[in-house]
């Protein structure tokens, strides 16, 4: 399946529903952003800084968390560097600013993904990721949906790593 | 192997279907049905599936200098590498990182190749406290059990089993009892457990030389911990893990999670370039942000040879090298749906697969104890997301342990059954069902006497004792009339004369495909000329010796539809002894009879063929046996039954003299190979173009599969195995129950209270 680039949403939408990722979509310009994500925190928060100049946490999340945030907080926000549509998945890039264990360690993990950053496909993620990381040797994890188990007899989301996930998707 | 060898081997099969038969019928079977609904959704399932084979193929012919180019790029990423030879060279070189780390506690996130090498032993050994933190793996350190599945490895496991090891290792105040219970008990058991860990240990499922990036395929979130946590990161992964670049990932990640549980993807693929940029997490310092801590990672690298460098150099054992540890062979196996890998695997891993592995990494012996759990139905060729012929893999393994092995001594009864052409030490068992035909030929010739012996107490007690046939198997009733002899239509003596000098071409390289010989099968049955197609019937030994009916009816359905049909003496496909691992019999049969049948092929006829395991030996097996332009031709010109009759009728052929029914309806359990084949599909559009109602059975196998069911080792598991298309046929409360292969009639006949008829029989003109 490849998707057209105006349906590639709506398809990245489609796909991760099926593994319960909500998404709450809002326009840059209308400067609800911050706002809408404090509506989908639930705190205490810990999250690492966005990367886009005109976007930013609300205050109640925690930068720069200590282990014992990080074990305590109900959600993480970590910024998505982009997704894939056909999967509904999302790369989350290992940073400096501790993106990993804030999105790894709370039981809600609410991802910020800019919709111009989604592409089509798993041919066109290894691609991107192919240059990106023989360019600069960075870590990513292609995330689709909470962490889950079937070890303990039935299935369970929710194992080592959260069990939730929400996505607010960002249009310029 | 011995009688008492047998029995011990029956007993752990008889204690293992009792303990863990259910939970592992439930989960693979589970698994492989979302393996299937998995892949169908997948547009193009076959070009990622050869994509990713030619991506193997290319790595392990270059893996030395991938090697290389991985030790540079981890090293200028900041990265060590370390080239084991063996376990014990790679676990010396982990004890001594951790006794540089200072470590008391590793935390592991899965890793089969680690169990390989037994680093917990080791390390343990060194007073360096080893931790899983998958959940199944920590569930069987806990419980002191091995794994039973390499992907799901608590497989065998119920969640009430799980939830009493909790309560007694434990004694929690509420002792968690549902799997969500369970689980967060253990995420904050093994929390804890991470947060005072010195070191993380990782296997990796790919490694890419270009950027030194290793892909984690996994679903917890534990692999994610392990590496973020601790400052040190040891990953242990076989050589044969490297592939050339980040792109070469993206055909693997598309069919791993399909391929083993079903899943499109598994929740999480780490791509870590290590050492990484992210900061640790440190609990020994709680209140400190963990970006101000100290930023030392270090990793090192383990890369195993253990054995795979040797197998690379094996022919037969390279393609092993291949394998991305999906699980879909074990969970596409009907004999492990029953036992799991307990009873299906060696010192590390399991299903079908294991025969290459545990015969590379640990040797023969280790291989022995469970190879012939593999009956060579090759539904796992199907499910393989790497396409490696697991069977023949086996089949070589199966040769060379008897081969190395000391012949059981002369028994004057065996001995003077089993004219084959092996040499080195092949058990009574395996030389008595390799050598079929020759007790097929005699069991005819002396027919009905040799029926009445044959099934009599005391002749079934010797036989038991000296050859494991199990006494409650109903053994053939051999025809002292062949098919061959009732058909009466020999062919063309010329052509049964040019035998001997097509022999020599046969065996040659350098025999070209004639002029005229069509790879195109629409082609082949069509009938452009005008003219009938013309069509050697191949007498198979079952057909011939033993369950007529189908031959007879196939006689009269080709003529009806206006082929001319020759019946000609011929010998075996060489298909029993290649069952048992008797390649030089086998390839011997294969020699003779291609010999035999290529003046045919020559003068313009099909080769017509009854038996599914016979044709798979023309269309997959003789690939390995004969040269491949004799095994070209063969493969090329031979079809399936109602393959052909589908040609025919597709082709323009009058279907109005074959028997014709109104909605009868038909349960039909078509034959492994022939699935695998691809062909179970003409025999259902044929029989629903004659007016039947056919439903098709799902199980993989009936669990026959030739002698494998008559050993004495195995009639229980078999049983097992077939009860499981016993209910399907029973559920369909069909007019009629058909099967196309001989072993599939043999079982449903012991199972069920009618014989199947084979599928031509039901559009038999004088049925």
């Amino acid at each position: 399946m490849t998707v057209a680039q105006p349906d590639l949403y709506d398809a990245f939408a489609e796909e991760a529903a099926t593994y319960g990722v909500e998404l709450t979509r809002v326009d840059v310009s209308t400067g609800a952003v911050r706002e809408t994500l404090a509506e989908v925190i639930e705190q205490p928060a810990v999250g690492a800084p966005l990367p886009w100049e005109d976007v930013s946490l609300p205050a109640s999340v925690t930068t720069e968390p200590t282990p014992a945030e990080l074990t305590e907080a109900t959600t993480g926000v970590t910024a998505a560097s982009f997704a894939v549509a056909e999967y509904g998945s999302v790369i989350l890039a290992a940073t400096p600013d501790g993106s990993e264990p804030a999105s790894l360690f709370p039981d809600l993990h609410v991802f910020v993904l800019d919709a111009a950053d989604i592409v089509p496909d798993m041919r066109a993620t290894f691609e991107r990721l192919g240059d990106q990381f023989r360019a600069d040797r960075s870590s990513a994890i292609l995330a689709t949906g909470p962490s889950a188990t079937a070890d303990m007899g039935a299935l369970v989301q929710g194992a080592h790593g959260p069990e939730r996930v929400h996505g607010v998707v960002i249009d310029r | 192997m011995s009688s008492d060898s047998h029995e011990a081997q029956a007993a752990q099969i008889r204690e293992l279907l009792r303990t863990e038969g259910a939970a592992v019928a439930e989960n693979t079977r589970g698994f492989n049905q979302s393996r299937y609904d998995a892949v169908d959704g997948l547009d193009d399932y076959d070009a990622l599936r050869q994509e990713a084979r030619q991506i193997k193929e290319d790595a392990i012919e270059r893996l030395p200098a991938l090697i290389d180019e991985l030790r540079e790029t981890v090293e200028a990423n900041g990265g060590e590498v370390y080239l084991a030879d063996d376990a014990a060279d790679a676990n010396a070189y982990v004890a001594e990182v951790c006794a540089d780390a200072d470590a008391d506690r590793l935390v592991k996130s899965k890793s089969m190749t680690s169990e390989e090498i037994e680093v917990n032993e080791h390390l343990d050994e060194q007073g360096v406290d080893v931790v899983e933190t998958d959940l199944g793996e920590w569930v069987l350190q806990l419980a002191d059990e091995a794994p039973s599945h390499i992907v799901a490895p608590a497989i065998h496991k119920s969640r009430e089993g799980i939830a009493e090891l909790f309560a007694e290792r434990f004694d929690p105040d509420e002792p968690p009892e549902t799997a969500e219970e369970l689980t967060s008990f253990a995420r904050q058991k093994l929390l804890e457990e991470i947060a005072g860990a010195d070191v993380g240990m990782t296997g990796a499922n790919f490694l890419t030389a270009d950027t030194g990036t290793m892909a984690l395929v996994t679903s917890e979130g534990n692999a994610r911990k392990t590496v973020t946590v601790p400052d040190t990161h040891v990953a242990v992964a076989g050589v044969e893990k490297i592939v050339p670049t980040v792109e070469d990932l993206q055909p693997f990640v598309e069919l791993i999670g399909r391929s083993g549980t079903g899943q499109d993807l598994t929740s999480y693929l780490s791509l870590l370039t290590p050492p990484m940029d992210s900061p640790t997490v440190d609990f020994d310092e709680p209140e400190t942000p963990i970006t101000e801590g100290e930023d030392d990672r270090s990793f090192h690298l383990v890369l195993i040879d253990n054995g795979r460098l040797s197998m690379r150099e094996d022919d037969h054992l390279r393609e092993t090298l291949y394998c991305i540890r999906c699980s879909a062979c074990s969970n596409s196996c009907g004999n492990f749906q029953s036992v799991g890998g307990h009873a299906f695997g060696g010192e590390t891993y399991s299903g079908g697969i294991a025969g290459g592995w545990e015969a590379g990494i640990e040797g023969l012996d280790t291989a022995a104890e469970f190879v012939d759990l593999c009956t060579g139905c090759s539904r796992c060729v199907d499910a393989c997301p790497v396409e490696i012929d697991i069977p023949w893999i086996n089949t070589v393994v199966r040769s060379r342990i008897q081969q190395g092995s000391e012949p059981e001594g002369i028994d004057t009864l065996v001995d003077g059954l089993t004219p084959d052409a092996e040499t080195g030490g092949f058990d009574r068992q395996k030389r008595l069902f390799g050598n079929f035909e020759t007790l097929a030929t005699l069991g005819s010739a002396f027919a009905p006497v040799s029926n009445w012996l044959s099934n009599a107490g005391p002749v079934r007690a010797v036989l038991e004792r000296v050859a494991g046939i199990d006494r409650r198997r109903d053994l053939p009733e051999f025809r002292r009339v062949t098919l061959v002899d009732w058909a009466d239509r020999p062919g063309d003596p010329a052509l049964a004369e040019a035998t001997t000098t097509a022999l020599a071409e046969a065996t040659s390289d350098d025999s070209e495909t004639p002029a005229g010989t069509s790879d195109d099968r629409s082609e082949a049955t069509s009938d452009e000329s005008g003219t009938h197609r013309r069509a050697v019937l191949y007498p198979d030994l079952y057909t011939n010796y033993w369950l007529q009916e189908r031959g007879r009816a196939a006689v009269r359905v080709l003529e009806a539809l206006g082929t001319d049909v020759v019946v000609p003496e011929l010998p075996g496909t060489g298909r029993p002894p290649l069952s048992q691992g008797m390649i030089d019999t086998a390839t011997e049969k294969a020699r003779t009879l291609a010999g035999q049948l290529t003046p045919y092929i020559d003068a313009g006829y099909d080769v017509v063929v009854i038996e599914p395991s016979d044709l798979a030996m023309f269309r997959e097996d003789y690939d390995h046996l004969l040269p491949a332009a004799t095994a070209d031709r063969l493969a090329a010109d031979s079809y399936e039954l109602l393959e052909y009759v589908f040609g025919l009728l597709e082709n323009g052929a009058d279907a109005d003299p074959l028997a014709s029914v109104d909605g009868e309806t038909v349960a039909y359990h078509s034959h492994c190979q022939q699935r695998t084949m691809g062909l179970e599909a003409h025999s259902r559009a044929v029989l629903e173009r004659c007016g039947y109602d056919v439903t098709t059975t799902e199980a993989e196998c009936c669990g026959m599969a030739g002698s494998f069911g008559y050993k004495e080792q195995f009639y229980e598991l078999s049983i097992d195995v077939g009860e499981r298309v016993e209910s399907e046929l029973t559920a369909v409360e069909a007019d009629h129950v058909v099967a196309s292969g001989t072993s599939c009639v043999d079982q449903i006949e012991d199972l069920l209270p009618e014989q199947p008829r084979h599928p031509v029989e039901l559009i038999d003109p004088e049925m």
